[in-house]
């Protein structure tokens, strides 16, 4: 089932790669589809972020990936590289579970 | 400006550039993705075949918090829908026809759009230029760092302890941090995340993406994002002239 969803998920988006360089140019200029597509991206990504930092296994949580969301967004705000972001937010998270400040 | 000769190697000096750094980021997706439970065959697929970062992160992100196949197909296509305005810009600029454009397709992503139109100024050849290092700098890059990750993390025994999951939001906030520099996009991707989190314990896995997703579109164009021309976030992700979209 993973291959299948690897596949399809792969095969639609080379196919909106290459649908913009064979549709007819108007189809893409619609200003309310430009926009909304501008919009997708940022609010599926944040909607990813909710549910990976809020949520265990259908249910709400408050774990230690809060204080590394936290940590995240100190690093994003100092302009840290992109691994850094990522490293410090593990790191921070990994060390608050050590420590047994959250689970 | 510049002549084709003058921006040449800074051209290839900053594909490398863009290459490692993305390439670097690709560790912790090889990474993530073996800690969703993706195979390392798997998870280098999606870096050969789908080839586009914030839909590969999304793809493992649904499956691993028990979304369904469509779902997760769905959600990656939805945020590779820009990749086809990329490839609308890129067109009449790379003048390409037939199989050529099959190359250039795969090729079509944020950073190399984003490096070509910074190089438009300087003529098509540098244009072509830079988008073609920059695309397969990356591509190489990016399947050699998630090659790495994938066999480094299954050698990891429970992610947890790492704080790795931790690691995916901070992935997902990093991606979508650029592109926050307006209002508008601050309010669409605040409610995505609060209605997500409420809707998670009451529809099945995978759904509370779509519906937070049309909630935050929706927001976002109630409260004007992309309607003035000088906005950077929606400039970045519909492929308008911004050298500063990469990467």
């Amino acid at each position: 089932m993973i291959w299948a969803t690897v596949l399809a998920g792969s095969a639609a988006c080379y196919l909106l790669k290459i649908a913009g360089y064979v549709v007819p140019e108007r189809w893409l200029e619609i200003p309310a589809v430009r926009r909304a597509t501008a919009l997708i991206p940022v609010a599926l990504l944040a909607a990813l972020v909710g549910i990976w930092t809020f949520t265990s296994q259908s249910e709400v949580t408050v774990d230690a990936r809060i204080l590394g969301l936290a940590t995240a967004v100190v690093a994003l705000l100092l302009r840290a590289p992109f691994l850094v972001v990522i490293v410090s937010a593990a790191v921070v998270t990994a060390l608050a579970r050590a420590l047994g400040w959250l689970p | 400006m510049a002549t084709f000769e003058e921006t040449r190697g800074g051209i290839l000096r900053d594909a490398l550039g863009i290459g490692l750094g993305t390439g670097a980021y690709a560790l912790s997706f090889g990474a993530l993705a073996v800690a969703s439970g993706l195979s390392v065959l798997q998870t280098q697929a999606l870096s050969v075949l789908m080839f586009t970062g914030a839909s590969q992160f999304a793809m493992i992100g649904v499956l691993a918090t028990g979304g369904g196949a469509v779902v997760a197909v769905a959600t990656a296509a939805l945020i590779g829908t820009r990749n086809s305005f990329y490839a609308l810009h890129m067109s009449p600029l790379l003048g390409m026809r037939g199989w050529r454009r099959l190359p250039a397709a795969q090729l079509t992503i944020d950073e190399s759009t984003g490096m070509a139109l910074a190089h438009e100024e300087a003529g098509p050849r540098s244009t072509r230029l830079a988008f073609w290092a920059t695309g397969l700098s990356i591509y190489v890059l990016w399947n050699l760092g998630t090659l790495i990750g994938a066999v480094g993390a299954g050698l990891l025994d429970d992610p947890a302890i790492y704080g790795l999951d931790a690691a995916a939001p901070a992935a997902f906030l990093a991606l979508l941090w650029p592109r926050l520099g307006t209002w508008p996009m601050r309010l669409a991707a605040g409610s995505a995340l609060v209605v997500a989190v409420i809707a998670t314990p009451l529809l099945r896995p995978g759904i509370p993406v779509l519906v937070a997703g049309a909630v935050g579109v929706a927001v976002g164009l109630a409260t004007g994002a992309g309607s003035s021309p000088d906005e950077s976030g929606s400039t970045a992700a519909t492929g308008d002239r911004s050298p500063e979209a990469t990467p």
